[in-house]
């Protein structure tokens, strides 16, 4: 019998003739993530005049298994910014806890420099980073990841307001792709929700003119189409509201007032009969 | 200290032959000639006071804080040399930061204190070091969750295995004081330099241990606070000082569990109502005060 380290664990030489080593090698080049596991669908955000309003369902799917059903996708940033993640849950989670650290250090450097506090003042203090600043900061980071062929298998919206205290919206993906919109979505939200919210508000001047109620409800209707549209979605949803105040967010909001009597109307697939 | 001049207090790590070690008391005499410090651990969480002396007029007001954030839910104020306390405030936020590395959950007020309380006394076992000449005091609130998780996504069983138990509370407001020696306990309120006498009399004064907990709220405390700094001040009228106040709350309360300065329009009411109860007391026994003068 062979007692070597190296066929412990193997199935017997002498039995089951010479053992294929060559699974042991990988002889490809070395490989980091190829494709997400635990992923979150859409997150869709709407500018208006004082802010922004951003939204994403609770639901983490595993494949088209919906795994977990009260995930939070929306992570507030020192109660300036909000950051809405769609993609890769890890991914989020690895990106939740170094946001974490950078704003303890934000915190004290504006501890440090801080010499009058305002209390109840404009979201970011003076000095603070905004969501502007939050939002270079994360696209380098992902672009810089990309480059290094181990991409953070996200696509992630940032929200709040910029250096002039204007509503600020943004958007950047696995690859390192910038842009920004007055309404913005990923994932299937981009093809559904998208067409809706551009009709409320396709220019600056349009996000400029909503109030934040009409934004509200404007995000509050796409969620409720991509829970109709989407099989990777769910009913239940956080939803953010950003302005100078701070950070508003509630994680456990429910679709009101659906109605599936479009279903009856849907030809093509499923088990009709007729 | 009739030993000293012995040979015994000229080096750290060594003790006199009466079991003293002499670095650490000279140390506490650093502490002792700086500006008083006080914490309160009230109902609702903890505040922090300062006496921060005014050195220079060329200072800039309200600039150079003296308390620092560590993490997010604690705050450290002290007495003693500045710099000695800007260190060890660095080394907290280290502390503090390799917690959460570790555990991927905020480090609690206790075990900051445990982990400070070892590398002050590390600071009394060297040649080639001397003791901190500064007396801390931790505050700050610890999460009344059960297990807050850094990057958690969902909340977990609402109850069976892993869930939450009925009627168990988790956290609250907690405080500390850690001396030069290394030594630190936790307290109901503290109070260390030049005015703790008074201090600590005035705190012993306040509801702050009673079995079913302290009764004082945190705006109670806040005040109290103003006033015993204002009174411990009364020692040493000579020079002008600025009063340096944070506090802490619970997730539900003013501070949403973050360690932040008192608002401006608060502490300025404080130290009104902390100045008119001076003025109060002069006049009650203004003879009293002349006798013992």
């Amino acid at each position: 019998m062979d007692h070597r380290p190296q066929a412990w664990g193997r199935p017997r030489d002498d039995v089951y003739g010479a053992y294929d080593a060559s699974y042991l090698h990988n002889n490809g080049p070395k490989t980091a993530t190829q494709s997400p596991i635990v992923t979150g669908t859409s997150v869709i955000a709407i500018k208006f005049k004082d802010g922004v309003v951003m939204a994403a369902d609770n639901l983490a799917s595993y494949g088209s298994l919906a795994r977990f059903t009260d995930v939070k996708r929306l992570r507030p940033f020192l109660s300036t910014s909000v950051v809405g993640f769609g993609g890769d849950v890890s991914d989020m989670q690895f990106l939740d806890r170094h946001l974490k650290e950078l704003a303890t250090d934000e915190a004290y450097e504006h501890e440090a420099s801080s010499t009058t506090t305002d209390e109840g003042g404009s979201g970011a203090g003076e000095g603070q980073l905004n969501a502007a600043n939050l939002y270079k900061y994360l696209s380098k980071l992902m672009y810089r990841r990309r480059n290094d062929f181990d991409p953070l298998w996200n696509q992630i919206l940032v929200a709040g307001l910029d250096a002039h205290a204007k509503p600020f919206l943004a958007s950047v993906d696995l690859r390192g792709t910038t842009f920004t919109s007055p309404s913005l979505a990923t994932g299937f939200g981009a093809m559904l929700a998208q067409p809706i919210m551009r009709r409320y508000a396709a220019t600056e001047e349009d996000a400029a003119r909503l109030t934040r109620e009409e934004a509200v409800n404007v995000i509050k209707e796409c969620m409720k189409v991509l829970f109709y549209r989407d099989a990777r979605s769910l009913d239940r949803y956080s939803i953010a509201v950003v302005t100078k105040d701070g950070v508003e967010l509630s994680e456990d909001e429910q679709l009101e007032k659906q109605s599936w009597a479009f279903a009856e109307r849907i030809r093509g697939y499923g088990t009709q009969v007729v | 200290m009739t030993s000293i001049g012995t040979g015994y207090d000229l080096a750290n790590s060594i003790f006199s032959p009466d079991g003293r070690n002499f670095q650490v008391e000279y140390a506490v005499k650093a502490v002792e000639n700086g500006g008083t410090s006080i914490g309160i651990r009230c109902k609702d969480g903890v505040v922090l006071a300062v006496e921060k002396i005014v050195t220079s007029k060329l200072l800039k007001q309200s600039a150079n804080k003296r308390i620092a954030t560590v993490d997010r839910h604690l705050g450290v104020a002290f007495s003693g040399m500045i710099p000695d306390g800007r260190h060890f405030i660095d080394r907290a936020r280290d502390e503090a930061r390799a917690w959460r590395d570790t555990f991927k959950t905020p480090i609690s007020t206790a075990d900051l204190a445990s982990r400070m309380g070892g590398y002050m006394q590390a600071y009394t076992l060297y040649q080639s070091v001397r003791p901190f000449g500064i007396t801390a005091i931790v505050g700050g609130f610890d999460s009344t969750e059960a297990a807050p998780v850094d990057g958690e996504v969902g909340s977990g069983p609402s109850c069976g295995a892993g869930g939450k138990v009925l009627g168990k509370t988790h956290g609250g407001p907690f405080l500390y004081m850690i001396e030069p020696s290394g030594l630190y306990w936790g307290y109901y309120g503290a109070a260390t330099g030049k005015g703790r006498q008074s201090a600590k009399a005035e705190l012993e004064k306040l509801d702050l241990g009673g079995p079913a907990g302290p009764a004082l709220t945190l705006e109670e405390a806040v005040k109290e606070a103003a006033r015993i700094i204002y009174v411990a001040h009364d020692d040493s009228k000579d020079k002008e000082f600025e009063l340096e106040m944070t506090w802490i709350s619970g997730a539900d309360g003013p501070t949403k569990g973050l360690h932040q300065e008192v608002p401006k329009a608060l502490r300025e009411e404080a130290e009104r109502l902390a100045k008119k109860s001076l003025e109060d007391d002069e006049e009650e026994e203004p003879k009293e005060e002349k006798m013992e003068e």
